[in-house]
């Protein structure tokens, strides 16, 4: 927290960012300041705008209102791609993988946009196109085994259990050399144990890279343990903000989730 | 090892069609070269339609471009005096080799596939389809219309001859190479991303419009050069060759290879030539009480089509590459070697 306070430039800088679907509103006047290197956990009720929260960031929609300030860039409609270029990965709630593709060119596929590509040198196979390759293999390759996917690296991707297939979407993520990553639901579909060493990976992945990652998921353990910051949405506007623990006890966040609450927040839990 | 492989066979196949020019008469090397010819078109094809997943339907209009392209250009200046008359000054005292004009046709529809695919590639699935078959149309319609340059409905005639198995194969090999090394480079790992899923691609930083239209683009070129060979191996041209049909055939050549598969839309293409070919003798051979049985070479293709698509819908190679179905059919065969030896223990 004190490095937030100290920290002059945030990573990114969101001001009323709103978003309506056929007169449903969507996302209305959403606002966030990132400090680089947080872990922020967006949680809500189904419907309240996460995922539509997170297609904005990515360029998949673009807003009705609002700007979105990225590393001091106006990225407010650009293209996904332009968007990943610039730094922000996402992975997907219902999975996307390029399915018949094998596991390692799905990660090359990501991999291969962060460097320069020219028709000339690939059709002659130049020595500098042979060597960029072989580059791509080699990193492609050291990703998959951080995210131990390394014995599936020939398989199809869709030919991979449901775990491993959220996983590689992180390997793709990755693979775009972000400084934010967007997870939506990660642990969805995870039994605890997996949940757990999921959470740990993330953990690891924020340290290790130096990443700032924000984390969608209705597991609340997966939450409640790694983030350090949490913002609650419910139709489309965010109820609250804070820590974990102030989260917890927020009277507006049980009355979402659980409808009204008569007797005091303590009673019941989140 | 491969590489070796792949050479060897390209070096076999030039010798082989160099060879034929001096030991088979006209028609077989005319059917050798057509074969060539389709072989370009369902490759170059394939790149939109099974790689890169944008059905296109306009190939015809590419590969007319090239014709005509190369035709004006090629036609020796004494010819066009009597047959263009009407051809612009400086046109009509040009006179340039085969290999530039085949060249300058690529460019010539590459330039034409980037302007119409800005556009049209805004579309996507049927609509594109349907957008292309205008684009087809179209040329067509300029053919017919353009009475100086092209000669409208009577087309041009008396092309030089060039077109021999070694043109049409030279070609064909560096088409096939060269689409090969753009299918196995990023550009066609980024065209098949795209192809498996758009939005996926995009948001791992495939420019996706990018992407598609180099697809087209270079498809256009290739069809572009199989329309300057195939202009001066029959030596006259109409609008009316640039038909549907035309694009009919060489979609089918693509669909029963199997797209997505170069290997598949080679072996199309060799197919769906040789057979109308082989067929065509045993309709006059083949009479039923004195009478031909014409025709029966389409339905016996038509059958074989039906036949392909409901038991291998995929297509001959589904998405495979040759290399690929070798191998494991390498691994079954070892793998039954080994069955009739059961253990002792079972």
């Amino acid at each position: 927290m004190s490095t937030e306070a100290l920290s002059p430039a945030p990573l990114l800088h969101v001001s009323q960012l709103s978003k309506a679907f056929r007169g449903v509103q969507a996302l209305h006047d959403y606002t966030l300041t990132l400090q680089p290197r947080t872990l922020l956990g967006v949680i809500g009720p189904n419907g309240a705008g996460k995922t539509t929260l997170f297609n904005l960031l990515t360029g998949v929609v673009s807003p009705d209102r609002g700007r979105i300030l990225f590393n001091g860039q106006d990225i407010t409609g650009a293209s996904p791609d332009a968007i990943v270029r610039a730094g922000i990965a996402r992975t997907f709630q219902n999975i996307r993988l390029f399915r018949r593709m094998s596991v390692l060119d799905n990660v090359k596929v990501a991999l291969q946009s962060t460097q320069p590509f020219r028709l000339a040198e690939a059709v002659l196979r130049l020595p500098r196109f042979v060597a960029q390759e072989q580059a791509l293999e080699e990193r492609a390759k050291a990703l998959l085994a951080m995210l131990e996917l390394e014995p599936y690296a020939a398989m199809p991707a869709d030919s991979l259990p449901y775990g491993l297939q959220r996983r590689l979407e992180i390997a793709m993520a990755l693979a775009t050399n972000p400084k934010l990553l967007l997870l939506d639901e990660p642990a969805a579909g995870m039994n605890p144990t997996e949940a757990n060493a999921l959470m740990h990976l993330i953990a690891r992945l924020r340290d290790e890279l130096k990443l700032t990652i924000i984390l969608i998921e209705h597991n609340m353990r997966v939450v409640m343990g790694i983030c350090e910051r949490v913002q609650v949405l419910n139709y489309g506007e965010i109820i609250a903000e804070g820590t974990p623990e102030a989260i917890q006890n927020d009277t507006r966040v049980l009355r979402a989730y659980l409808g009204t609450v008569h007797s005091e927040p303590n009673h019941a839990r989140a | 090892m491969n590489h070796r492989i792949g050479w060897l066979i390209a070096g076999l196949v030039l010798a082989l069609a160099g060879a034929s020019q001096f030991l088979l008469n006209d028609y077989y090397q005319r059917v050798l070269s057509v074969i060539a010819i389709n072989i370009i078109l369902a490759v170059s094809l394939n790149l939109t339609n099974g790689i890169s997943g944008d059905f296109s339907l306009g190939h015809a209009a590419f590969m007319a471009i090239g014709a005509y392209t190369s035709a004006v250009l090629t036609l020796p200046v004494r010819m066009k005096a009597i047959v263009l008359p009407d051809l612009p000054v400086w046109l009509g005292q040009l006179e340039v080799p085969f290999v530039f004009a085949l060249v300058l046709g690529a460019l010539l529809a590459a330039l034409i596939a980037a302007l119409v695919g800005t556009p049209v590639l805004r579309l996507r699935g049927h609509y594109l389809s349907v957008a292309t078959l205008g684009l087809m149309v179209i040329v067509q319609v300029v053919a017919l219309n353009w009475q100086p340059v092209t000669r409208g409905a009577r087309g041009i005639n008396g092309l030089p001859p060039f077109t021999t198995p070694l043109w049409a194969y030279g070609a064909m090999l560096l088409t096939v190479g060269i689409i090969w090394r753009v299918v196995h480079s990023p550009l066609g790992r980024a065209m098949i991303a795209v192809r498996e899923d758009e939005l996926g691609a995009a948001c791992r930083g495939v420019r996706v419009f990018r992407t598609r239209l180099a697809a087209f683009i270079i498809g256009a070129a290739f069809a572009s050069i199989a329309g300057g060979l195939w202009a001066h191996l029959i030596t006259a041209i109409t609008p009316a060759s640039f038909s549907f049909l035309l694009t009919f055939n060489v979609v089918a050549m693509v669909v029963i290879g199997g797209m997505g598969s170069i290997s598949g839309s080679v072996a199309g293409a060799v197919l769906l030539t040789l057979l109308p070919e082989l067929l065509r003798r045993v309709e006059t051979s083949l009479a039923l009480g004195g009478q031909p049985l014409y025709g029966l070479s389409q339905v016996v293709i038509a059958l074989l089509m039906l036949g392909v698509m409901i038991f291998r819908p995929g297509g001959l190679f589904g998405r495979e590459e040759l290399p690929a179905v070798l191998a494991r059919f390498q691994r079954r065969r070892s793998a039954q070697r080994q069955a009739p030896h059961p253990s002792p223990s079972s």
